[in-house]
């Protein structure tokens, strides 16, 4: 497993744009499987435009302490993007301001970023409804001065979401790397021990699982069962809901997927699997997701592309939710994995 | 035509066998989605019974999709090995079970 991102190994996926030639070429440009927006343009979906904005999605840095072989930001220790308190200013202002009734914080693992607990508490104060920090878990265990995190979360009632992609920990340390499990067990246990996840407690825990191969998600609802039996079992660990997540062809995932020369075949399962009733559902039509230097874009993984939004305002700095209401939303094939089978958001399923 | 009795890209055609037999393939294909629904067994489970299953009958399309399945169901790859055993067991079970078989015919024979 590599220790290091794509970045720092100097690796061409690393460069968004060659990731786009991929995603461009092969089979779709052979003309083997269609384009994603000739598919959508089937249901008459096609420009994609955005419903009324729900989520604010902040990335406030790629730094991680971990270094998951299926990573789409391509986080690692390595990565020093980080989201300064001038930017963080300017999302202040916007939360204040925005219709969206949940902000939700990525890296990265956000609570590397130096002023993290500075911006959660002033955007707590902002009257968010649903405030999600996404958590890779171990971070609460990685060094002491972290270690406060549950009580800390706890005391701005944070929604928790955190990172569990197996309930063994053979699968869990292969895609997260070794002594993941482990950490990240003793922190559910932690977080449960402050309150978060149990049945009836307001302090909401949900995990993330995301496959951890070339395949895609099976029934969120079975997943759900099947985690919650073992890890109350084994670890009498509870949480609120799991969210099945697809991997998107991008990054990390993409690098892996050629490595092991599964590309093709995971594009032919992703058009496969592909669902129209998930299209008016994708995240991107009820989201603005913000990079650490302010940049926006439809979702997260349109940022790891470049791929900013299509409007005259692509600055946070600048930022009216009119005109970004009006724009068309950024698609290219990786959109795939967000529409197949009961397709897949940052929420789990969408239909 | 290929030059192997097995290809790989053939499982996704798996459908189209409707097109020669409409209503054959149809029924089939119903009677094939009913099965593997949740029931007094899970789907897991029936995922895990196709799997040995698949092995028995020596189907290589067959391990080919539910050993994704498997894996797409959070199965480990402890409990697909053990059902394959298990299938092997009744396997090898059936070819033993017969030498009782050659053992009557023998002893009849035998003075």
């Amino acid at each position: 497993m590599a220790t290091k991102s794509l970045k720092a190994r100097h690796l061409e996926l690393a460069d968004h744009n060659r990731q786009l030639e991929i995603l461009n070429g092969g089979l779709f440009e052979e003309g083997e499987l269609p384009y994603f927006k000739d598919k959508i343009a089937e249901i008459g979906e096609f420009p994609l435009k955005p419903r009324n904005l729900e989520i604010l999605q902040i990335n406030v840095g790629y730094m991680c302490n971990q270094v998951c072989e299926h990573c789409h930001v391509d986080a690692g220790p390595d990565r020093k993007e980080i989201m300064t308190r001038e930017t963080m200013e300017l999302c202040l202002e916007v939360i204040r301001n925005t219709g969206a009734h949940t902000l939700d914080l990525t890296g990265g693992a956000p609570e590397m970023n130096p002023d993290f607990r500075w911006f959660v508490e002033e955007a707590s104060k902002a009257g968010i409804k649903d405030f999600i920090v996404r958590s890779n878990l171990t971070i609460i265990r990685a060094n002491k001065k972290y270690h406060d995190l549950p009580q800390f979360f706890k005391k701005h009632n944070i929604h928790v979401v955190s990172s569990m992609p197996h309930y063994t920990k053979g699968k869990t340390d292969k895609q997260r790397g070794d002594g993941v499990f482990d950490k990240s067990i003793k922190a559910l246990q932690e977080l449960n021990a402050v309150g978060y996840g149990m049945p009836d407690s307001p302090l909401r825990l949900d995990l993330v699982y995301n496959p951890s191969g070339a395949f895609l998600p099976s029934d969120q609802a079975a997943m759900e069962r099947d985690f919650k039996k073992a890890l109350k079992e084994d670890f009498d660990i509870s949480f609120h809901n799991l969210f099945a997540i697809t991997n998107l062809p991008i990054s990390r995932f993409l690098d892996y997927l050629i490595a092991s020369e599964n590309y093709d075949d995971y594009m032919i399962s992703l058009v496969d699997a592909y669902n129209p009733s998930a299209v008016q559902n994708v995240m991107c039509t009820n989201t603005i997701s913000v990079s650490w230097d302010g940049w926006l874009y439809d979702c997260d993984f349109n940022q790891m592309l470049d791929l900013k939004v299509a409007s005259k305002v692509q600055h946070i700095r600048e930022y009216n939710e009119d005109i970004l209401q009006n724009r068309n939303i950024i698609i290219s094939q990786h959109c795939y994995g967000c529409t197949a089978g009961a397709g897949s958001s940052c929420q789990g399923v969408v239909t | 035509m290929a030059n192997s009795y097995y290809d790989p890209s053939d499982l996704r055609k798996f459908g189209n066998i409707t097109e020669w037999s409409e209503e054959l393939g149809t029924k089939f294909f119903d009677y094939y989605n009913k099965v593997f629904e949740e029931g007094a067994l899970s789907a897991r489970e029936k995922s895990l019974i196709a799997l040995a299953v698949s092995h028995v009958v020596k189907c290589p399309y067959c391990i080919d999709a539910y050993t994704k399945d498997g894996l797409q169901r959070g199965i480990t790859k402890e409990e697909m090995m053990e059902a394959v055993h298990a299938g092997a067991a009744i396997e090898s079970g059936a070819t033993l079970v017969h030498g009782v078989q050659m053992m009557n015919k023998y002893n009849k024979l035998s003075m």
